[in-house]
Order: C-alpha cells, then structure tokens, then sequence
C-alpha cells in the first residue's frame, strides 16, 4: 500500500506568476514519477531537539514577549482520518510588530528581545499538538508595489512516512490581506486555502491568559500503518 | 479527509528548521563515513542562499531505522550544504543505493524531491529502474561525483541548463 497523490488543486503549482520568486526556482521540468518503494514508505521519526520551553514562545527569555498571548493547537491527521501521533511539528513566525528575529529582516518595525519565533512540539497519541505564542503581524515584502503578507505561523510537518513531509502556513480568520496575498492565492482550489485558515476557539481559550486558534492539519492519505519490514 | 496545502517556507526557514548538528546524519568519526555536499542554484546560476536540504536514507544495512538516517542542512550565503552519513545499502528490489532528498527554498510553493545516487555503483545505477527509463543526461543530475577519499558532490540546480530532475511521489 503507498501514499496516494494529492487531490488536484490542493498544492500550489511550483510555477506561481504572481509570486514573484518562483520565477528563477521552480523546475522547467515536470516531475519524474517515483514509484514509491521502501526509502518513501518510510520516515523519520524524529524527536526533537525538543527543549522544556519549545512549546511556549513566550517563556523563551528572560521577559515576555509583547503582543496579543495566544495558544495555537489541534490535531495532525492523514487523509484517512488517522491520528498521527510522536511526529515532530514545527513552527516559526515574526513577532507582533511583523518583524523576523533574523539577520536579513531588516524592514522597519521593532525586534522583541523577549521573541525569537521558533517552536517544536512532538503529537500526542491523538495526534494533537498546542503551542503558546503571540500573535504575529503582518509585514511588507516587496513583492508587488504595497504588498503585506497576512500574518501567518509557518508549520512543518514529518508525518509517517517521506510522502508525508509537509510545509505549510497558518492564517488567521478574517484577515483582510488574504484576498490580495499571491501565496495564499497559489493554491488552486478555495476550499483548500480555506483549510490553511485557523479558527478562533472560544472553549479553548485560557480565561485572563490568552485567546485560542484551532489549526488541524491533514496530511496525505494511503499506506495504512508504519511499515513493517516483512519476517522471515 | 481533504489534504491541507503546501506553502512555502519562506526566506527565514533558519529560525525554525535547523539545528547544529542536523546535517550529522552519523557523528563524526564514523567509519565509512562520507560528506555529501553541494551547491543550491536558482535558473539564472546564482546560489540559493535561503534554501533547506533534507535527506533520507536506510541504513548501510539496507534497513530503515526512524531513529536514524535523516540530514538536514540550511543553505549558506554562497548556497553550499552539506551532510555527513554513510552509503545507504541496497534495497534488494533492483534499485541502486540511494537517498531521497527534499529541497525548501522561498519561492518554491512546495518541496521539490529528487535523489542522490552513488558513482561507485555503476553496475546498480544502470539497473535502476528510475535512472535508467531516464535521458543518460538527465539520469547524470542523480548521480553524485567523486569528489577524493569520503567526499561527494551532489549540486541541485532548480532551473535552466542541466536541470536537476525532480520526483513525483
């Protein structure tokens, strides 16, 4: 059993017009098809480094970070609906002011000596997941005359299996700038740019502590369990 | 259940996806050992200084181990990375040794996968089943070159002349 492909219209074409820097990077080529054998039934399955304050970006430093406190969670799923659990997710973001704690970030809004914007957690056995952050803000990036970038978290994800590798971005909802965003907007189908959309949580925000945005990932869908090499 | 999509990992991936030892696939001073290192290179030849190499492997026994047998490396200013691991065994299936290998880079929408395979396997390498339902010019973009005692050079070129073939999964 292999992983299945994608739905079309789920991914972004490497070939993207309106962002301007696939112009130089994606492949003139189409891809190869890969019949997917042991090497790509399989995956790492990393833990870390994972460090006591991995999952809280807000207890990095020695103060705390300023911005609006939030906890971002959900659940890591394949497209059968399966749990993913032990599977390493990552995240990084700019702080509140829209800055990136990195050297080439160089627009003019504050650095937080208190953020830096990274963050690791490993599933539990419901494949769920929670972070403590602050909220990012939006930021320019010259893509086209006054272009902002809604505010996102980026996220990776391992998953089972190589097939499974995901990197992705999380929304917010009703953000203005999604509309006019060429990475939001790479992918082809709506509804499928609606699911990089999070959703605010009453229930699960932390009363006088911070608001909530629930975020479920999905990854792909197909070979049942881990592999397992046969006996013998 | 419908597939969230991918994004890129934009130009400041290094805050969240590296660690200083990521590109140890085995530590230093294993026997056997060998460094796979390249260069990242856009359509116009320019190095991809904001790029991410991930690599994946089964072991020199020809088995997975989760815990084991994943690189990664963040690009530098001049777009080289590096890994260190050993020669992944044979399958057993009729492919050659290989790794599967993820690129990250801003402006590409989605990961592009390709493969690295070993120069001292030529008799393996012409059994292949990918390299060889291949051009002989392009199957070359999968095949490391010799580069001295333990080193090999591997160089991903995303665009343009000599075109690094990419893998659909």
């Amino acid at each position: 059993m292999t992983y299945r492909p994608p739905a079309a219209g789920t991914h972004p074409p490497l070939s993207a017009p309106g962002y301007r820097s696939t112009a130089l990077r994606a492949p003139s080529h189409a891809p190869v098809v890969l019949p997917q054998g042991l090497t790509e039934l399989t995956g790492p399955a990393l833990r870390g480094p994972v460090g006591p304050s991995d999952d809280d970006l807000t207890r990095q430093h020695a103060g705390e970070p300023i911005g609006q406190r939030i906890v971002v969670f959900g659940r890591v799923l394949d497209g059968d609906g399966r749990a993913v659990p032990d599977s390493l997710v990552e995240i990084w973001q700019a702080n509140a002011a829209g800055r990136y704690a990195h050297a080439r970030d160089t627009w003019p809004a504050p650095l937080d000596p208190n953020f830096t914007g990274g963050g690791r957690v490993v599933t539990g056995a419901d494949g769920g997941y929670s972070f403590t952050t602050i909220r990012p803000g939006a930021y320019p990036w010259g893509n086209h005359h006054n272009a902002w970038r809604p505010a996102h978290i980026h996220f990776s994800l391992f998953g089972r299996a190589f097939p499974q590798r995901l990197v992705t971005q999380m929304y917010f909802p009703d953000d203005p700038l999604l509309a006019h965003d060429p990475i939001v907007n790479s992918v082809p189908d709506e509804r499928a740019r609606m699911r990089m959309v999070s959703a605010f949580d009453l229930d699960a925000t932390r009363p006088e502590w911070a608001l909530a945005y629930r975020f479920d990932i999905v990854l792909r869908g197909g070979a049942a369990t881990p592999f397992e090499e046969p006996h013998g | 259940m419908d597939e969230t999509p991918s994004q890129t990992v934009g130009p400041f991936l290094s805050i969240g996806l590296t660690w200083p030892d990521g590109h140890l696939v085995v530590p230093e001073g294993t026997p056997g050992a060998v460094r796979i290192s390249g260069t990242l290179t856009d359509g116009a030849g320019e190095p991809v200084a904001d790029g991410l190499v991930e690599t994946w492997q089964v072991g020199a026994d020809g088995r997975p181990d989760p815990t084991a047998g994943f690189g990664r490396c963040a690009t530098g200013p001049d777009g080289t990375w590096e890994v260190r691991t050993v020669k992944p065994g044979a399958l057993g299936d009729g492919q050659a040794p290989h790794v599967d290998v993820s690129v990250f880079a801003r402006g590409l929408l989605d990961r592009v996968v390709t493969r690295i395979y070993f120069p001292d396997e030529a008799a393996a390498n012409a059994a292949d089943p990918l390299l060889a339902a291949l051009p002989p010019d392009r199957a070359a973009t999968l095949v490391a070159v010799d580069a001295g005692p333990g080193e090999l050079r591997f160089d991903v070129r995303l665009q343009g002349a000599h075109e690094t073939v990419f893998l659909a999964l």
